[in-house]
């Protein structure tokens, strides 16, 4: 008997989601075969299965959220009838007609059953393999179409033409599988370090495993006074990638003594640079953004003040060797830190493409694990909307985090006299525990001379 | 106004590199005072010296021996290999060591392995072969197979630049044949990323996935099927290893038939393993048969007509496309 167990799928991953069991109580499976797909905060997997066998319990139900480590399922031994009935709440029945094949889950509008599987009723029908699943996407029965491929083929045109055609109107509709979350924000690494591996049953190699308990978790909303909802309201879950920053969030502000400075820098210079240099960048295929002009004078400060790029250990500072780049990436109903590895090793190009790449790729969801850990300093942007700054919170954890407004024309006064120049607001959180005020401080003074006196080569 | 060939091409970005990063040297027969038997590596000795420049003796296994402990000793070699039949020569070499150095002791072999591939100018059985898939089949080489003068320039100079062992394979018909405008290479990225395919021409109805030269048959099939009413949509592999399967897949997801085309032999070629992918992970979206278009299991002929008739030729591209489109 082998346990299949919920992996740990990052360094700071606590807890893992089983959204679908691709075989049931009783199946047969191949050794590394899909098994079951699970969503974690920050990546969705499939796992395979360790062992061949018969998979002979399943004893976490799709839905449901498990702490790492915890048994999911078990291959082998005594086949446990008392298999919980399919699913939670209006979710998934699989279809009995495709046998061995992973069951469709499907919602369907009304509880009469979908049309039966076509080739089942009509054994000599010819179709193709897209054909029998557009039929099914549609709840078609091939039976009623008329083939016009090689020996009455079914043919994906005979299917585009019948749904164009009115009598497609009466077919049931069925609704597609709602898609499941993707890609969401780091959690902290919390506090402890990985204490000893527990090393896992299940096949893909993971990193060690902490023995120790998930990160604190924010206090019970049962301390909360007034009830957060009333008749009328509407309630809705949180998404994982929202409860995964809620939980940050609180855990940075409860971590860190947050305390934010406020600089403006002349950046009149680079904007007049980077408008030059635009489109020589765009026969790179870069867009040149103002990003990398601002990772860069920070991976300078950074070098000169490496108290900014640390950490807190217990009462040790760790500083860090390695520069790794967070950018603050706004996605619909979220945020996500992507992170630019060793961004000091990166020539000025580098970085703007880098920072392109990891901006696409946030929005895009195609990020990889590795790509949102490891951060050693931050920057955001609340600028876009027309603010001014912002009191960004610490990612933790780091140590500081850099807020870039937007870049606007303010008169300014220049030699007693009266200037227009593209101005901007920075603004640095830091964690008053390590960093002081004036070193956080002469940090930014130093951010700001770079900006403001940019004399290196972009191109 | 200047064009630039796909020899050209070949020969600018050894020169780039060869200026750009000293560690970058070339070996093969004749490469240096004869300038390489296809004119290649021509001026090369002149301008590099004979130090990076060097002339071996008629030794696949030993040249490519001599290479690949120079780039453990940290030098960049490429080899270049007359006609790359010749390259069985040096089988144990690059499957043997520079395949497997990095699994076995974390030692990179960047090592380029280049040399004229391909049939139709005549050249008979041993000077007119596709030996790819011996390579693709050994784990730990990269195969890169441009087919056009953008490519040959960036995908040779990815190559140099790689830290492991990469065969690129380029067409002999296309030496002089491809050509552009310099100044529309001008705008090209210098870089091609090794792994990425392209798509050459969009279409709805089919798509033929090929590599090579034969990137040109399927244009022209195209061209013509484009008159009945045919669309073929035309992917241009570029690497073998690693393989593109996210574009591959895509392209079949939108598109549901599929026509696999290359110059090399039938069994066991690049087409039979696309094949089992898409049916392993795309099976779904088929509207009907994978087919192959592709040599028969010969070597290839010598006499002309029997050589047209093993390469796989337009008309053979357009019966397939058909018959596909009438399943």
């Amino acid at each position: 008997m082998t346990d299949i167990i919920m992996p740990q799928m990052g360094e700071s991953i606590a807890e893992g989601t089983v959204t679908k069991w691709y075989k049931k109580v009783g199946d047969h499976v191949e050794r590394d075969e899909p098994l079951l797909e699970i969503s974690t905060d920050k990546v969705d997997t499939e796992i395979p299965a360790p062992v061949a066998g018969i998979l002979s319990a399943i004893k976490v139900q799709e839905g449901e959220t498990v702490e790492i480590n915890t048994v999911i399922g078990v291959i082998g031994g005594e086949v446990q009838k008392e298999e919980a009935p399919a699913a939670p709440s209006g979710e998934a029945e699989s279809t009995p007609a495709s046998g061995a094949t992973q069951p469709i889950p499907r919602v369907t509008a009304d509880p009469t059953p979908a049309s039966p599987e076509p080739e089942a009723s009509e054994p000599g029908l010819r179709s193709s393999p897209l054909v029998r699943k557009m039929a099914r996407e549609h709840g078609l029965d091939l039976s009623q179409l008329t083939g016009t491929g090689r020996g009455g083929r079914v043919t994906k045109h005979d299917i585009e033409n019948f749904l164009a055609s009115p009598s497609a109107a009466e077919a049931t509709p069925v609704a597609p599988v709602a898609p499941t979350p993707a890609a969401t924000p780091p959690t902290p690494a919390a506090t402890p370090p990985p204490a000893e591996a527990a090393s896992p049953a299940t096949p893909p190699p993971l990193p060690p495993a902490p023995t120790a308990s998930p990160p604190p978790l924010p206090p019970s909303p049962a301390a909360s006074p007034p009830p957060a909802s009333q008749g009328r309201d509407k309630v809705e879950p949180m998404s994982k990638m929202r409860k995964s920053i809620a939980e940050h969030m609180l855990i940075s502000r409860q971590t860190s003594a947050h305390v934010t400075t406020v600089f403006e820098a002349d950046v009149s210079r680079i904007v007049a640079l980077r408008n030059e240099a635009k489109p020589i960048f765009e026969r790179d295929g870069v867009r040149l953004t103002y990003t990398p002009f601002f990772v860069a004078a920070v991976l300078r400060a950074l070098k000169t003040f490496p108290l900014l790029n640390a950490s807190i250990d217990g009462d040790k500072i760790v500083y860090h060797r390695d520069h790794n780049i967070g950018i603050a990436v706004a996605l619909e109903g979220g945020l996500i830190v992507p992170v630019i590895h060793d961004a000091d090793e990166k020539s000025f190009l580098g970085l703007a493409r880098a920072v392109n790449d990891v901006g696409e790729r946030a929005r895009t969801k195609k990020l990889m694990p590795a790509e949102v850990q490891g951060g050693t300093f931050t920057l955001t942007n609340p600028g876009p909307f027309g603010g001014l700054f912002g009191t960004p919170i610490i990612n933790q954890p780091q140590v500081a985090i850099l807020g870039i407004g937007g870049i606007h024309k303010r008169p300014v006064v220049v030699n007693d006299g009266i200037a227009v120049r593209s101005m901007v607001y920075l603004a640095l959180s830091f964690d008053h525990r390590l960093i002081d005020g004036a070193l956080g401080d002469q940090f930014m003074a130093d951010v700001k001379r770079r900006l403001e006196g940019w004399d290196e080569k972009i191109l | 106004m200047s064009e630039v060939t796909y020899l050209e091409a070949i020969r600018q970005a050894m020169w780039d590199e060869m200026e750009r990063d000293e560690r970058v040297v070339l070996l093969g027969e004749d490469v240096g005072l004869y300038g390489g038997a296809f004119k290649v590596t021509a001026g090369f000795v002149e301008k590099f010296g004979t130090q990076r420049i060097i002339d071996t003796p008629i030794s696949e296994e030993g040249f490519t021996g001599v290479a690949i402990g120079a780039a453990f000793n940290g030098l960049r070699p490429i080899v270049e290999f007359q006609f790359i039949d010749f390259i069985a020569n040096a089988f144990n070499m690059i499957t043997n060591f520079a395949a497997k150095s990095r699994y076995r002791w974390g030692a990179g072999v960047p090592i380029v392995m280049r040399g004229p591939t391909g049939g139709g100018v005549r050249a008979g059985p041993f000077h007119s072969q596709n030996p790819e898939m011996h390579f693709v089949h050994t784990p730990g080489i990269k195969v890169v197979v441009p087919a056009t003068v953008a490519d040959a320039r960036g995908l040779m100079k990815s190559a140099i630049r790689d830290e492991d062992p990469v065969l690129y394979l380029e067409h002999k018909k296309l030496y002089r044949h491809i050509k552009v405008a310099a100044e529309e290479l001008e705008g090209q990225e210098e870089l091609v990323p090794i792994g990425k395919a392209a798509i050459r021409r969009r279409g709805k109805h089919i798509v033929v996935i090929t590599y090579g030269a034969m990137l040109y048959t399927a244009l022209e099939a195209a061209e013509v099927l484009a008159g009945e009413s045919i669309e073929l949509e035309v992917i241009d592999l570029r690497s073998l290893v690693p393989l593109d399967k996210e574009c591959i897949l895509e392209a079949v997801g939108r598109i549901n038939k599929v026509i696999l085309l290359h110059e090399d032999t039938r069994t066991g070629g690049m087409a039979g393993e696309i094949a089992a992918i898409i049916v392993e992970e795309a099976f779904d979206d088929l509207d009907g048969p994978i087919l192959r278009v592709t040599a028969p299991d010969t070597p290839v002929p010598f006499a002309a007509s029997l050589e047209d008739a093993f390469i796989p030729q337009v008309e053979d591209v357009v019966r397939a496309a058909r018959e596909l489109s009438a399943y």
